[in-house]
């Protein structure tokens, strides 16, 4: 019974998605880590969605759910610019419930209809959601039946971004594991940048490695969803986002080596990444040097004012997006914030060794949440920020705790050298703006 | 199986978190998985909600399917009502917790909790938002009510026990509540003026009411039902169990707020003021009280009059904005729908009234392509038809749910009652270029202000709006301001619109003669597309093989009827 929904490539993937290694970190980093299982104030993995699309025009992203799945991605979008947004839910009715039968049909039919009406498509993903697993609804079986009758015009993959298998910006990460087939093979020597970046952002990048003298830089996700970079032995793969787990290690299998570094966020961890592919493609260290710092030196000025902000405060990090020990690493060391805890939804030792090293000694890090024995802890704490979802922002604010929302940094663009002002400026306006208001 | 874009409503438990989340002392258990506490952030983002909501997730995890997740729901609401001592529980599942079947609701009854337990089951399948909120306020005020329910038999109190006891008549306000549109200035506004009238509010509910305020609904003389969407099975079971006489009519407008006092008047017997009786030559109570009613009567307004106004909201806001706008506003409805299907009777009456056949729906899309076929100059709408609007390049104002953060306003903004029809009348006839304008614009049209290129009085955004216009069908990129990179290639034509429609348009654009065009270009930018438009309706329609000036003065002529 449980053969076809094993099936679904993605199900390998839950929360957490790998065991995390055992061992010391090495580094200073956190000794005790409080882990929590309880209410989770976190968004499913069906967000990724909405900078999924946008990373990649040609695509289509349909969710095979509920009313609810519907209402999230349509409330955590916020907007809705889109004449005809290029994601959408097929609901679940009750008639679908009653007979997996019917429901595969209907399905084939509404794909059908939509690609009719939306000839520019050329991926179309249908995305698992909460029910759609629950029933057992196989959508790699019907990726596989549509990707025969759409044959040369559409590909179909699928992925979940069920709430109860994903966290958030793991959405991503089942997306990309389930392009991986497709990848064709090749030894060539490239670097491979893994995660979505802003497009302006990726432009820059690929201009400092040109620089650098590697010129071989592709990108997963793609711009167009049918260009896919190659994979093999020649690959050295550059995160550019810290929740990719399962991609990585599939990219892993498939001949590539995953480079070690910090994440792009701030001038260091900007400077290291780019120095760890410069290090694997044997860029020599006075040509890295000449490139790197002016830039350096020049995202440091940036930095400047407003770490005069938010130099000795004291920041709360709660669980979100997965990029918070990163962000607490620049914010500490580039900042001088003092970080009261760090929370993660899940810990990944392997994709965080180098910025937990980063971490001051005896930074207290939380995996996990139970929403409210965390907030007791916010309050007791009185930290001068907090860092958090969309639901928690103005109670806190209300209770006099300033807080910086968490979704603006999954679509902002903020990595790179060049992004470590405006990075901070994120950080440094809620409290320049209590400064400001005189209001009683 | 249904392929929604954008959606009006949310599941029913959104509903049902409407309620809990509007009142006081009431806390809710709901067995769902991680994600969809995403909820909270409708309440502490476009209510700007200082608290959070009043809801324990369960939050489920696919490896807990396998094992007990009956005790997870048991220890979420054990440690949610030592947490938060709730005087009333909510507790019930959603779209997800529904297909595993741990019956929430009935785990929690066999718990011994000590405080009033209310079991939702809440269909997720096949019901809505609006539907879960009033089965909830319905089902919460049913369990609280229980004990005083009167024996079979028992005679109706009189509504006119008032005067008995030796009281004011006193009523309940019942239905407003978060999420709703202007509920807590509507509240406000009625709650003045039925103190004007003598009248006191007993209990208003949900919005601000503890369990132990519904306890004291059955000692009102009559309940208004502010809201059917959200209180109306509630004031039927009232009338039905209790005997409690409801005042249906919703005071949006003038006209429905003298006709709300006077059935109020009735129902309690209380004697009806010379201001609210319809006598020839007095003044009425509306023209002492409200602006509308003069403002509509002066001559600016006379601009207003057939303006095409294309309505769709939920049933109450779209039923009251329709008669507000034929017979208040002098506009001329060209199109009336709903997505409440649960009131979709009414709707349909209302627009039959009109000679109109009501939109029922739940796809935005629809409503997008009936606005456009409408060919209307004034939208009132839900926060989708903003976009809708926006998209084609016309006016909108927002008179429903759903909202956005901006539709919740600082300033006293009601709509019900007579302030409300001053709100109503200011919100809706901003968007309209006023009659003093027009009348400047087309004794100046001919200066060369008017000239394309001389628009910075009215800023950067108008041209694009015009021009929007001007080329129908035109993608959101064109208008709208979109926050990041790579969002062009996003909007293909609408539906409808498709290559078919761009070959039509290129085909009436290559009639236009010389002179037609110059002709064209005399007319003010910003009614330019609109002409157009008209003209080449107009030749479509006469199958003319050119457009020239004779042309368009024909059409002209005959659109301005």
């Amino acid at each position: 019974m449980e053969a076809p929904y094993l099936a679904i490539p993605s199900m390998g993937v839950s929360a957490p998605p790998v065991q995390p290694p055992t061992g010391a970190i090495p580094g200073a980093g956190p000794s005790d880590i409080l882990k929590e299982s309880g209410q989770r104030e976190v968004f499913c993995g069906l967000t990724s969605i909405v900078w999924l699309h946008r990373r990649m025009p040609d695509a289509f992203f349909l969710v095979v759910g509920s009313r609810t799945c519907a209402h999230l991605i349509q409330s955590a979008a916020g907007v809705m610019i889109f004449a005809e947004p290029r994601f959408g839910t097929a609901i679940l009715g009750e008639r679908d419930l009653a007979g997996l039968a019917d429901a595969n049909e209907e399905l084939d039919r509404l794909v059908k209809d939509l690609l009719e009406r939306r000839p520019e498509i050329r991926t179309l993903f249908l995305v698992g959601s909460c029910p759609s697993e629950v029933i057992k609804l196989d959508l790699a079986k019907a990726a596989e039946r549509l990707n025969t009758q759409l044959v040369g015009r559409v590909r179909v993959l699928n992925y979940s971004g069920s709430g109860i298998e994903t966290t958030f910006t793991q959405g991503e990460d089942n997306a990309l594991l389930a392009m991986l087939p497709l990848l064709p093979s090749s030894d060539e020597e490239q670097l491979l940048i893994v995660g979505t970046l802003a497009d302006a952002v990726e432009d820059r990048f690929r201009l400092i490695f040109e620089r650098l003298g590697i010129t071989t830089v592709r990108s997963l996700p793609p711009r167009r969803s049918t260009d896919l970079p190659p994979v093999g032995k020649g690959t050295r793969v550059l995160l550019a986002q810290p929740f990719l787990s399962a991609t990585a290690r599939a990219l892993q299998h498939r001949g590539a080596t995953l480079l070690s570094a910090p994440y792009p966020f701030g001038v260091e961890g900007s400077r290291d990444w780019m120095a760890a592919a410069a290090h694997a493609f044997g860029v020599p260290d006075d040509r890295f040097n000449a490139v790197l710092d002016p830039l350096v030196e020049r995202g440091r000025r940036a930095l400047e004012p407003h770490r005069e902000v938010l130099a000795g405060k004291r920041l709360f990090l709660l669980p979100d997006s997965q990029m918070e020990i990163p962000l607490a690493r620049f914010l500490s060391r580039e900042c001088g914030m003092e970080l009261v805890e760090v929370g993660t939804p899940y810990l990944d030792r392997q994709l965080m060794a180098a910025d937990l090293a980063l971490l001051p000694p005896a930074t207290q890090l939380s995996e996990g949440q139970d929403v409210d024995l965390q907030l007791e802890r916010v309050r007791a704490a009185r930290p001068d920020l907090v860092l958090c979802g969309l639901g928690l922002a103005n109670p806190l604010e209300a209770e006099g705790i300033a807080t910086k929302w968490s979704i603006e940094l999954v679509f902002s663009p903020i990595h790179g050298c060049d992004q470590a002002g405006e990075l901070a400026e994120l950080f440094a306006r809620p409290l320049r703006r209590r400064a400001v208001l005189q209001l009683s | 199986m249904e392929l929604t874009l954008w959606t009006y409503e949310g599941p029913p438990h959104v509903g049902a978190m409407r309620i809990a989340t509007s009142m006081e002392g009431v806390h809710y258990v709901l067995h769902a998985p991680q994600g969809d506490t995403y909820a909270d952030l409708l309440f502490t983002m476009i209510e700007r909600r200082g608290l959070r909501p009043p809801v324990t997730y369960t939050t489920f995890q696919a490896r807990d399917l396998g094992g007990d997740t009956a005790e997870l729901v048991q220890r979420s609401i054990r440690q949610a009502v030592e947490r938060f001592q709730p005087e009333a529980l909510l507790v019930g599942e959603s779209c997800t917790a529904e297909l595993i079947q741990d019956q929430p609701g009935a785990l929690a009854a066999g718990m011994n909790l000590g405080v009033p337990m209310v079991n939702l089951e809440l269909p997720a399948y096949s019901k809505k938002e609006n539907w879960g909120a009033a089965e909830t306020f319905y089902q919460l005020v049913r369990t609280l009510l229980k004990p005083q329910l009167p024996a079979p038999g028992t005679p109706k109190p009189s509504p006119s026990r008032w005067r008995d006891q030796g009281r004011r008549p006193r009523v309940n306000l019942l239905g407003p509540s978060l999420l709703g549109f202007r509920c807590r200035d509507d509240v406000l506004e009625i709650t003045r003026l039925l103190a004007e009238h003598g009248i006191d509010v007993s209990v208003v509910a949900p919005l601000g009411a503890r369990p132990a305020d519904l306890e004291r609904i059955p000692t009102a003389d009559a309940n208004v039902c502010l809201y059917p969407e959200v209180a109306g099975p509630v004031c039927s079971w009232l009338e039905r169990s209790f005997g409690t006489p409801v005042v249906r009519t919703v005071p949006i407008g003038i006209g429905a707020t003298a006709t709300f006092l006077r059935e109020l008047h009735g129902v309690l017997d209380l004697a009806l003021p010379a201001e609210l009786q319809e006598v020839e030559g007095q003044p009425s109570e509306a023209e002492r009280r409200s602006r509308l009613p003069w403002y509509s009567k002066s001559v600016d307004s006379t601009y207003l009059t057939g303006k095409r106004v294309f309505i769709f909201a939920d049933a109450t806001h779209a039923i009251a904005a329709a008669r507000i706008a034929s017979r208040e506003l002098g506009f001329q409805v060209v199109g009336l729908g709903s997505y409440s299907r649960e009131q979709a009777r009414e709707v349909r009456a209302a627009a039959a009234e009109l000679g109109l056949e009501a939109l029922i729906t739940d796809d935005y899309l629809v409503v997008e392509k009936a606005m456009a076929e409408a060919a209307a100059e004034l939208v009132l709408g839900t926060q989708m038809e903003r976009h809708s609007a926006k998209r084609l390049g016309l006016p909108c104002a927002v008179i429903s749910a759903p909202l956005h953060v901006q539709d919740v306003p600082a300033r006293y903004s009601p709509q019900m009652g007579w302030e409300g029809a001053n709100v109503i009348f200011d919100s809706w006839v901003h968007p309209l270029m006023m009659g003093l304008e027009e009348h400047l614009i087309g004794m100046f049209r001919h200066d060369f202000e008017f000239v394309d290129g001389h628009r910075s009085h009215l800023g950067d955004g108008a041209p694009a709006a015009a021009s929007g216009a001007d080329q129908e069908g035109s993608t959101a990129t064109a208008t709208v301001p979109t926050p990041a990179p790579a969002t062009t290639a996003t909007t293909g034509p609408a539906p409808g619109t498709t290559t078919a429609g761009a070959a039509v348009r290129e085909a009436l654009e290559s009639l236009w003669t010389a002179d037609g065009e110059a002709e064209l270009a005399k007319i003010p930018f910003f009614v330019r597309g609109k002409v157009r438009k008209n003209t080449e309706a107009f030749a479509r329609e006469r199958g003319l093989e050119r457009i020239d000036a004779e042309a368009l003065y024909d059409a002209k002529a005959h659109f301005s009827r």
